[in-house]
């Protein structure tokens, strides 16, 4: 598990906490059943409070990536693939409607949006 | 959820200064940071703990005990750093230690030459010989040499140097590891407590302004910035604190959500620190007792 907590960022720590996991969850670094460090263990190697790893944990327990067993501690929770699939686009999705509300304050047509996307799909292949 | 530490209607009245029916909780395994200006009450807060002056009225629980009824049980259990150090200037460390060490039953002295060790503390000095920093150093070791559950410390981080502080909350974090242990630090340091700190109580002129998660605060409290011409708006009695210039407003408010719902576009809306939260809030601090 890699987390890095950034001071500027605007998202609240328990927030970079959540993303950074779910990303590595998602892109297979973190495997099914693998254990998490306890929230305390968590808290203390990044110098923060317990509170903040306490509620980045419930709202992974909460999207259903991760399990928590009392006494044994938390670990990634089985995924199946059509999941998966689903938290994948969802990502994309976000990262899409970024681009739309940024295009949008910029006056950036539908037709135009498209365009760009098509371009910018085939640059890349 | 059982509190290591509960302080109801505490109150204390000086000629000069009251402490005004203050009431907070701190949990089993956590951290929580005292903060006010200068002169707010937080060393009162902390001698009244400890018992080292009388109350007015109001009750302080420590482990599920009253804190005079139960004073030798509760302070065996309790390591404690003073602003000012309580020790023998002529006194090295070692016979120091020899002084206070025979009173707790519970005294580890593997690990204070531990901490010794790693705080790079001469043994054989003199302790008015010490630097403003090893003179807190030593007090650490010695509050935290005989296995206390709650540690309580004024002011532990002023005087020492960035390097030293940043280790005593890596000390905190570890210390507060088993979850039995709780520590209530007073600073007005508040950078230190950004990140560590699991609760912040906030002292003003004697009187609790917030006592809660530190992540809360931080979330719903904001600071607004924007031309003054919006300070016209009927909505600007929401703010509580300001600062102004020739070109525009400062201010802070304790609903971030509101403050978008009012101001909207107009105005930037940015997450507050604690020190932002303690500067817009004491804009006439007098030398009041501390």
């Amino acid at each position: 598990m890699r987390i890095i907590i950034s001071n500027s960022s605007e998202d609240p720590i328990y927030e970079q906490i959540v993303k950074q996991i779910k990303s590595q969850i998602i892109n297979g670094e973190l495997q099914e059943q693998e254990s998490l460090p306890s929230i305390r263990k968590l808290a203390g190697e990044l110098g923060i409070s317990v509170i903040t790893t306490k509620r980045a944990y419930e709202e992974l327990e909460k999207e259903g990536f991760i399990d928590t067993v009392g006494g044994k501690g938390s670990f990634v929770a089985s995924q199946n693939r059509e999941f998966l699939r689903e938290k994948k686009m969802k990502v994309v999705e976000e990262k899409l409607s970024q681009a739309v509300d940024e295009a949008r304050t910029l006056d950036i047509g539908v037709k135009d949006l498209k365009e760009m996307l098509t371009i910018l799909y085939r640059e890349e292949e | 959820m059982e509190y290591i530490l509960e302080i109801t209607s505490l109150r204390k009245e000086y000629d000069n200064f009251t402490l005004k029916d203050v009431s907070f909780k701190l949990p089993y395994g956590y951290i929580m940071g005292l903060i006010g200006p200068n002169g707010a009450g937080k060393t009162t807060i902390i001698k009244l703990i400890m018992n080292l002056i009388r109350k007015k009225n109001g009750s302080i629980g420590v482990f599920g005990m009253d804190n005079i009824e139960n004073e030798i049980d509760i302070k065996s259990r309790i390591g404690f750093v003073y602003d000012i150090p309580p020790f023998y200037d002529h006194l090295n460390l070692n016979q120091n230690k020899a002084v206070v060490a025979q009173f707790y039953k519970e005294w580890d002295e593997d690990l204070f030459r531990n901490y010794v060790n790693d705080f790079q503390l001469d043994l054989k000095a003199r302790f008015k010989t010490l630097s403003r920093g090893m003179k807190m150093k030593f007090q650490l070791a010695m509050a935290l040499s005989h296995n206390a559950d709650l540690i309580l410390l004024d002011e532990p981080t002023s005087g020492l140097d960035p390097v030293f502080r940043r280790e005593l909350l890596d000390l905190f974090s570890r210390l507060i590891q088993d979850e039995k242990k709780s520590i209530l630090f007073s600073t007005h340091i508040t950078s230190d407590l950004e990140r560590i700190a699991d609760f912040v109580t906030f002292i003003k002129e004697g009187e609790i302004v917030f006592s809660d998660e530190k992540d809360s605060v931080l979330e719903s409290w904001g600071v607004v910035k924007g031309g003054n011409e919006l300070l016209e708006k009927e909505a600007a009695s929401m703010f509580r604190g300001i600062k102004k210039h020739a070109y525009g407003f400062e201010a802070l408010v304790s609903d971030v959500r509101e403050a978008k719902r009012n101001f909207s576009k107009n105005v930037t809306i940015e997450k507050p620190t604690l020190e932002d939260i303690m500067f817009f809030m004491t804009s006439n601090n007098g030398g009041k007792h501390d």
